[in-house]
């Protein structure tokens, strides 16, 4: 069900990370409101292969905003228009016919571009490495409900933890900073008791992980939460703040 | 080949605990000493890394995304099963083990499904140890609902993102590990065969998806936790990336693929808005508690839905199932859609779609307490139609959701392939011909955190830490056939792209091999399979190069692997002369229309032998014995 | 000690320090302008001279006033360090920008701004400070007190008449407080933030302080060349 929309594509190509990229242009005839922004690329790449040229390449998978998958600056701004959701639950009725769209992968030195759209996130893996868990083997016999947890804070937590790790925050941030990442999980793990064993060399070595992968500081911009498909708020990042404080202050690792 | 499925002796409440003492064990000092490849990163593959690796093992995992924490059990919504009954509603181990063989409509193994029910309690303590933030009561213990039509409340849930919450859980336990330096992760590679030397399992071959290189790695074990296979339906709730291919390379190593036709319809998704789809979103099935599904009384009305009277309107799951109403199990509601679809009464411009109408809740409750149990759903339907659900009803219609059908494996989880293990998704065993609304999550983390290290080490201690010998010519035999294949696709250079074989596929599956089969639309699918697969190999045009990221020819892998196991799904479904669960066949239904099984001749598991390209593949009969439930017809009136 | 300085050397650590010596600076802001409100009094200059005097000679005042330079100076060192390393943080940046979007034109050229102040600072400390202290350009005057005694005080004040009767001197003043405005629209509430001091409870009070000095001490400071040039 072919739609009515003309659109122009500028698209970020480059070979690979060795490379220099540049923008080039395509046309995206046909275009349905219904599409989604993933589907419109995926009938641009259908004309590229018949024609044998290499498709877009870009990262994608599960196509309904929970995977963090997705990842491009459309027109400025990181997953598209529409605050909220991913590129994937973008849909093309929110452009117009003729409209001239540039597309652009995260630009931060901690995601080298791997390929046109693509780039390498695998520092926010390292990152929870440093720290992003609570160091409990398989096999606990602590019944699950031995400790009682406000439901505020575990809702807090669960607002922290629903962090996709898509990096639109590291897109969107002036600084290329991960604060809001690194946030998030310091926030949901401070604030469950299971978390407070381990909370002061977390923050501390996360935060060291962050900044050894190379991402910028945190300036308070709030662009991060704004950009944010789930919407994680500025209160995670003072949390981690107060809780770098804390352990600076108060953890034996002189 | 005799199908041995090592279930124990004994009672069926002693027979895992039994079992477990009686597996070997492997020494703490000896682990390090063996290698343990995992194949997948999902709820299965992450826990079952993560407690092996904690235990010691070295272990390798590899998954396809560019981070262990996309897999697709991240999407799961509703939440996850456990026999906890802290609800003190009656629910007990017995109870979900009996309403999950029954909710497979007799078609799964009573051992296994036990063992699922036993364990699942202590997932539910795991997952909280490790900071998991499930819904609470306000007096800080867990919060539980009942789900799926189940008569207790036993799902313990995390808003509508259970399978993310639980897959991060298991993630960073992963991580954990890999800091620790038990684990070592491999992303964005994909699988692409396993190597066997003499038979038995001892290592992967895996592509780099970034360079394109092909790559072996050598093992004591190799553990598939690669999900299932619904991408054979072109559009399905899955993931993009959700393959088939590992599972297949393996089931043409010699591992048996176990009733490969019982695939599960969720009723419950948005409908496809045109050609250009590449994908189904799922709408949870809490929707249902709420909405009334109808559809036009006269086929072929095509007024909208505002216009036409509640005279003319057809409540039709309350109409034919006045006790269980809208809240039918999934396979009854998916297959009513379909059939007023099929007479015509279907709504939307596709005339594919039912209404879920929530007209009356929103005059009853108000559209505020609507928007605090659904908003979210609402606002994903608007962002994704265009329309207000909160003013006209929405359009669903079934799609493709989850495989109960995967490689055979036995009680310990090891396929037919000696050293080569399937869990979670992947394998055939715990659900039956149907699987019951929050279980899956249930099995995967069963499955990686409880069952595989228990059973692991009984072979590990069998075979002996001695180094497996990389250099052996099976090695560099599988690089080069993987090598062959990638360059075969290469060189087609046809005209039609991997993606448009895969959508035919798809509407072929869809067409004859979906909510409803019959022998005549089976054998036709057969046929128009073959064709399509070796029009596939003499027309495909796959662009780019070999030694790339190149997201082209991974896809054509994965769509070649679907052509072949298309077949196998269309052969199983015919020969499975009965309707149960997912699977309905129309020769065979009740004279109320539900699925008459036939216990008789099909209480068995359907396991299908690889027998070379192009070759009717042989079936293997596992008899299913029921000792402790009563095999009965479900009804739903 | 260690411990210590990879606190404060960590990328938490440099903005608490941004936010400390920034709030810091707030403080002395109040402190200036009530002695600059003496300007405006029309007693010839006694008042505001008397201020000036007791400033610039106070052993304790000038104890802090050593301090608040090494203040000035740390804000604007760390923000350069901090800028020039969120400028690595990017090597290629967007073809397309659009920050307006998801935040406040103040909060992404804070550099920008602090680098107008810190050159407005210059100027002024060239204009009044370094005057008094050392360019011995600026006469005495004398005055008699409420006892009748004649005393005598570097005429400052005479120097800031004369300075704003000057529009271009005005105007780079009035448009310098602009953009310290702009600086603190963001920068007060965000020093907050970075100590961590962010809870539903007090954002509104932080947000009503904010405003008094975002808007009313700029305002206020801009509103003194203004009225002596119309004057």
């Amino acid at each position: 069900m072919a739609g009515n929309m003309n659109i122009t594509l500028k698209v970020w190509r480059q070979k690979n990370a060795n490379t220099k990229g540049k923008l080039v242009s395509y046309n995206a005839k046909d275009v349905s409101p219904d599409m989604s922004f993933l589907e419109m690329i995926d009938e641009v790449n259908e004309v590229l292969i018949k024609k044998g040229d290499e498709p877009i390449a870009f990262d994608h998978d599960c196509r309904e905003g929970i995977c963090g998958m997705c990842s491009m600056v459309i027109d400025g701004r990181p997953h598209g228009p529409k605050e909220g959701i991913t590129t994937c639950q973008l849909h093309m009725r929110s452009f117009k016919d003729g409209d001239t769209i540039t597309i652009e992968p995260w630009r931060a030195k901690g995601f080298p571009v791997l390929k046109d759209l693509v780039v390498d996130r695998s520092a926010f893996d390292r990152i929870i490495q440093a720290g992003g868990y609570i160091s409990v083997n398989t096999g606990v016999t602590i019944d699950a409900n031995a400790i009682a947890i406000s439901k505020q804070d575990s809702d807090k937590a669960f607002d922290a933890a629903t962090c996709i790790g898509c990096g639109a925050c590291v897109a969107a941030c002036k600084n290329a900073s991960a604060m809001l990442f690194l946030s998030a999980k310091v926030s949901q793990l401070s604030l469950l008791p299971q978390g407070h064993p381990e909370r002061k060399s977390r923050v501390e070595n996360m935060l060291q992980q962050m900044e050894d992968e190379g991402f910028g500081n945190c300036s308070n911009t709030g662009a991060c939460s704004v950009e944010c498909p789930k919407e994680i708020g500025q209160e995670h990042i003072a949390r981690l703040n107060r809780e770098f404080i804390a352990a600076k202050a108060s953890s034996d690792n002189v | 080949m005799k199908l041995d499925s090592k279930i124990p002796e004994g009672p069926i409440g002693d027979k895992w605990t039994k079992h477990k003492f009686k597996l070997k064990l492997v020494n703490p000092a000896n682990r390090r000493k063996y290698d343990i490849i995992v194949v997948g990163t999902g709820l299965a593959g992450s826990s079952a890394a993560a407690s092996l690796g904690e235990m010691g093992y070295n272990v390798k995992v590899f998954c396809f995304q560019d981070s262990p924490r996309r897999a697709h059990s991240i999407a799961a919504q509703g939440g996850i099963n456990s026999a906890k009954n802290y609800r003190n509603d009656g629910d007990s181990v017995y109870r979900l083990f009996y309403d999950t063989v029954k909710g497979g409509d007799y078609r799964a193994r009573e051992g296994n499904v036990h063992r699922l029910a036993e364990v699942s309690v202590n997932i539910i303590d795991q997952c909280v140890a490790q900071g998991v933030p499930f819904a609470r009561e306000y007096g800080g213990l867990l919060d539980n609902r009942s789900f799926g039509g189940a008569q207790v409340a036993r799902t313990f849930y995390a808003r509508g993102q259970t399978g993310q919450q639980l897959l991060l859980g298991a993630y960073s336990a992963l991580e954990r590990q890999v800091n620790e330096g038990t684990v070592k992760q491999y992303t964005r590679h994909e699988m692409l065969d396993v190597v066997t030397i003499d038979g038995i399992a001892k290592g992967v071959v895996v592509r780099d998806l970034v360079t394109g290189e092909i790559e072996s790695h050598s093992a004591h074990a190799v553990l598939l936790c690669t999900g299932g296979y619904g991408n054979v339906f072109y559009l399905s709730t899955n993931a993009q990336g959700c393959n088939v291919t590992a599972a297949w390379r393996a089931h043409k190593k010699g591992a048996l693929f176990g009733n490969p036709c019982f695939t599960q319809i969720h009723p419950t998704c948005i409908p496809v808005s045109g050609d250009h789809q590449s994908k189904l979103t799922l709408m949870s099935e809490s929707l249902r508690n709420d909405g009334r599904v109808w559809v036009p009384a006269k086929p072929g009305d095509k007024r909208v839905a505002a216009d036409i009277p509640e005279g003319e309107r057809d409540y039709f799951l309350e109409r034919k199932y006045p006790s269980f109403g809208n809240l039918v199990p999934r396979d009854v509601a998916s297959r009513n859609a379909k059939e007023m679809c099929d007479e015509g009464k279907g709504v939307g411009a596709s005339g594919l779609a039912v209404y879920l109408d929530f007209a009356d809740s929103i005059k009853r409750l108000g559209e505020d307490a609507v928007r605090a149990k659904y908003g979210n759903l609402f606002d994903m339907y608007a962002q994704i139609t265009g329309e207000n659900p909160y003013k006209t009803p929405m359009r669903i219609y079934p799609a493709v959701h989850y495989t109960m059908g995967g490689l055979w494996v036995d009680y310990n989880l090891s396929t037919t392939v000696k050293g080569l293990y399937a869990l979670g998704e992947a394998n055939f065993s715990d659900h039956g011909a149907n699987r019951l609304g929050a279980s899956a999550l249930m099995q995967g983390l069963a499955d990686g955190y409880f069952v595989i290290p228990a059973t692991l080490s009984d072979y590990l201690a069998e075979i002996g830490p001695k180094a497996v010998d990389k250099n052996h010519p099976a090695f560099a035999e599988a690089v080069k056939s993987v090598k062959d294949q990638t360059a075969k696709l290469l060189a087609i250079n046809g005209k039609k792209t991997a993606n448009e074989y895969h959508k035919e596929l798809g509407k072929i599956m869809w067409e004859y091999c979906g909510m409803a089969r019959n022998a005549e639309g089976l054998k036709k699918a057969q046929k128009l399979i073959q064709e399509l697969r070796a029009d596939f190999w003499k027309n495909v045009k796959v662009s780019g190069e070999a030694e790339d990221l190149n997201p082209n020819l991974e896809r054509a892998g994965r769509v070649a692997d679907f052509l072949e196991l298309g077949e196998l799904m269309v052969v199983d479904a015919l020969n499975r002369n009965e309707s149960c669960g997912g699977h309905f066949r129309e020769e065979y239904q009740t004279d109320e229309n539900e699925a008459q099984r036939d216990d008789d001749h099909y209480a068995y598991v359907a396991a299908w032998e690889y027998k070379g390209d192009n070759q009717p593949e042989e079936l293997h009969k596992e008899d299913l014995v029921f000792e402790n439930v009563k095999l009965t017809q479900r009804s739903y009136k | 000690m260690n411990w210590f300085i990879s606190a404060v050397s960590s990328s938490v650590g440099k903005k608490i320090m941004m936010a400390l010596t920034g709030l810091f600076l707030c403080s002395f802001l109040v402190v200036h302008l009530i002695g600059n409100l003496q300007l405006l009094k029309l007693d010839l200059g006694l008042s505001f001279n008397t201020y000036a005097q007791f400033m610039s000679h106070n052993p304790v005042i000038q104890t802090i006033s050593k301090g608040n330079f090494a203040i000035i100076l740390a804000h604007a060192l760390i923000a350069l360090f901090l800028t020039r390393q969120n400028a690595s943080a990017r090597p290629i940046g967007y073809q397309v920008k659009k920050g307006s979007a998801n935040s406040t034109w103040s909060s992404r050229n804070m550099g920008l701004l602090g680098t107008i102040l810190l050159v407005f600072i210059a100027v002024h400390l060239y204009h009044f400070w370094w005057q008094v202290h050392y360019g011995g350009t600026i006469p005495m005057r004398e005055y008699t007190d409420d006892h009748g005694n004649l005393v005598s005080f570097t005429d400052l004040y005479a120097a800031v008449m004369f300075a704003f009767s000057n529009p271009y001197i005005v105007a780079f003043y009035v448009f310098s407080m602009i953009a310290m405005g702009y600086h603190l629209y963001h920068g007060f509430a965000s020093a907050f933030q970075s100590l961590g001091l962010n809870h539903v409870k007090y954002n509104g009070l932080i947000r009503a302080v904010g405003f008094l000095f975002y808007f009313v001490i700029p305002a206020a400071y801009a509103s003194i060349p203004l009225i002596i040039f119309f004057r």
